[in-house]
């Protein structure tokens, strides 16, 4: 393999900041590598190609010419397909916006297009960020880099996928379930959901808006930091962004030091449907983060099971409101003749897939007159008792600790015909999402019984995401020291 | 069985969906399935709690209404199915009886 492919986003910085490599060389041999592997992950709907490379000379000639420039200039991202972008498609995975080219730019990919960062492609997706393996995408699913036959998880799984087999350093992603931890954790790469309303939406095509979170995915804890911070920060654009400074995750990234720290472990995610294998690296990270001078303790939080009936209310709900816009007259698909409202009706029966179908029909329901307060309100109220078992837990500790998914990555076509149970995928993750505070999931080694990998994840208050990066750090420089090279290097999937 | 083909076949009436009997069929039993399983909300005792919509707990959020730069009719109109002088053309609205 290239060199230049296995390089952390932070070495390939500081290699271009010193003249060693040019930014279009380090595009070109990521570009190669798209092309030599994508047709086996299919983590792509569109790779930039030479937009990318002109990109890339950009901030080549930028730097030639003495202009001060950040970690991240020259750097490829690759960007979930749900960011709208000028020059390049955005299709969130449906067939409903199949060639639609937006004609305004996310914020946040405008701060990385600022920040001198090279937009490489745009990853697959679960239609509409629906989903936990990207099987539901329009498109065709992602496959993982460990095992071609797996699943990447998902949504954001053409991201995780990128970044685990080395086609991009990073890559954008959303949670608003766990789109952004499960698939990192089945790809055995890192990935952030940070506080909601620390990232800016402006852009990043709505699925459920009080829940959806654009976040980092990357090979290790200080290049998600990177990217996390540079993506960051308050955005007038959208009035549900935080005016607040963006917490120091750089920072805490280089600080891998839990000593002091107090643990909490979330004594409901274990047990039936924990596969054994996930629950060991996951005990082991525990008692490795104990040696290393943490206080670790067991908390309760009674409340976290009904957020998974609470979400399936939540986030359909406000898909249904939310997906009304695509009605097929201003843009998209347009299908069938007739009225106006046939034409709606023909257009979004032809454009969308089925788990979205299955959701919108969901979030009218609980949406329906008569059953609004037993469903969609009463979800209102659990998610409520949610925040508060998280913050009676952060009055006793500092972050709290558990697996990121039960499994391992499950076989493609396991789960796709089976909504229950592929929402079972983001058990863990989804209190985060409901309270709207901020969570990582770093590797922790691979299950026994399959050789895939497991996560961990860190989760911590509204605005304390730099915690999240001190504990992951910390457990990543352990664990690596452990094996000798990166979790990463045991990916044998590609070999064949 | 919480809900019915008929209660489906109307919901997706409500969401403009042509669905067609073959995704009623298909959808109607796994959509009964996904309402069991969410419906065990009802058992949280929560009376007097608080709803919560969002979690930043912000409220009334403005920003300077300054004048600035937006897209040209062009640029809007460019994901259009269809335009006509400079508008996005649509079917009928209004069907004659």
């Amino acid at each position: 393999m290239d060199e230049l492919i296995t390089m952390t986003a932070a070495d390939l910085s500081a290699a271009m900041a010193a003249g060693e490599v040019s930014a279009a060389e380090v595009t070109t041999a990521h570009l190669d590598r798209i092309a030599a592997v994508d047709d086996r992950v299919k983590a792509f709907l569109h790779v930039a190609g030479d937009d990318a490379l002109a990109q890339a000379r950009e901030v080549d000639a930028r730097r030639k010419a003495g202009e001060p420039l950040g970690p991240l200039a020259g750097v490829p991202v690759a960007v979930k397909d749900l960011f709208t972008t000028v020059g390049m498609p955005t299709t969130c995975g449906s067939k409903i916006l199949q060639g639609w080219r937006p004609p305004y730019e996310s914020t946040i990919t405008r701060r990385l297009r600022d920040a001198g960062a090279v937009l490489i492609g745009k990853t697959n997706m679960d239609e509409f960020a629906m989903g936990s393996s990207t099987e539901n995408s329009g498109f065709g699913p992602s496959h993982n880099p460990w095992d071609l036959d797996k699943v990447p998880g998902g949504s954001s799984g053409g991201s995780s996928a990128a970044v685990a087999a080395y086609e991009a350093p990073l890559a954008l992603g959303t949670d608003t379930g766990g789109s952004i931890r499960q698939p990192a954790a089945v790809c055995g790469v890192v990935g952030t959901k940070p506080t909601y309303g620390g990232s800016s939406r402006y852009g990043v095509v709505a699925f459920a808006s009080s829940l959806d979170t654009p976040g980092p995915l990357g090979r290790t804890v200080l290049d998600a930091a990177l990217l996390h911070e540079v993506m960051s920060g308050h955005d007038p654009m959208d009035s549900t962004s935080i005016n607040a400074p963006v917490p120091p995750v750089v920072e805490a990234a280089r600080h891998a030091d839990v000593a002091g720290l107090r643990i909490g472990v979330v004594s409901e995610f274990s047990g039936d449907g924990y596969q054994p294998g996930v629950m060991t690296r996951f005990t082991e990270a525990v008692d490795l983060l104990e040696a290393l001078g943490a206080k670790v303790t067991e908390i309760s939080c009674p409340h976290f099971k009904y957020a998974l009936p609470a979400y399936y209310l939540i986030a359909p709900s406000e898909a249904s409101s939310n997906l009304a816009r695509f009605d097929g007259m201003r843009y998209g698909l347009r299908a069938g003749t007739g009225s106006a409202e046939e034409v709606m009706a023909l257009t979004r029966a032809a454009g969308f897939g089925a788990e979205v179908k299955r959701r919108i029909i969901l979030g009218t329901y609980a949406l329906s007159s008569g059953y609004y307060d037993a469903y969609y309100g009463k979800a209102q109220q659990v998610r409520t008792l949610i925040i508060r078992d998280f913050d009676a837990a952060f009055g006793q500790v500092d972050v709290l600790i558990s697996p990121v998914t039960p499994t391992t990555a499950f076989p493609l076509g396991e789960r796709v015909d089976d909504p229950m149970a592929m929402y079972l995928a983001d058990l863990c993750t989804i209190p985060t999402d409901l309270a709207g505070n901020a969570a990582i999931s770093v590797p922790c080694g691979l299950a026994d019984e399959d050789g895939l990998p497991a996560g961990l994840q860190v989760m911590a208050p509204p605005l304390a995401d730099d915690r999240l990066y001190r504990v992951a750090a910390a457990v990543e420089a352990a664990l690596e020291q452990r094996w000798g090279h990166p979790l990463l290097a045991e990916a044998k999937g590609l070999a064949r | 069985m919480p809900i019915t083909r008929d209660e489906v076949a109307h919901l997706a009436r409500l969401s403009r969906l042509a669905l067609s009997d073959e995704e009623l069929d298909h959808l109607a039993p796994q959509l009964g399935q996904i309402i069991e399983a969410v419906a065990q909300v009802q058992e949280v005792a929560a009376d007097g709690i608080p709803p919560t919509s969002h979690a930043t707990g912000l409220t009334n959020v403005f920003r300077e209404d300054e004048p600035a730069p937006c897209l040209t009719p062009e640029e809007a109109l460019s994901g259009a199915p269809a335009v006509e002088m400079q508008r996005f053309k649509v079917p009928r609205i209004l069907v004659e009886e």
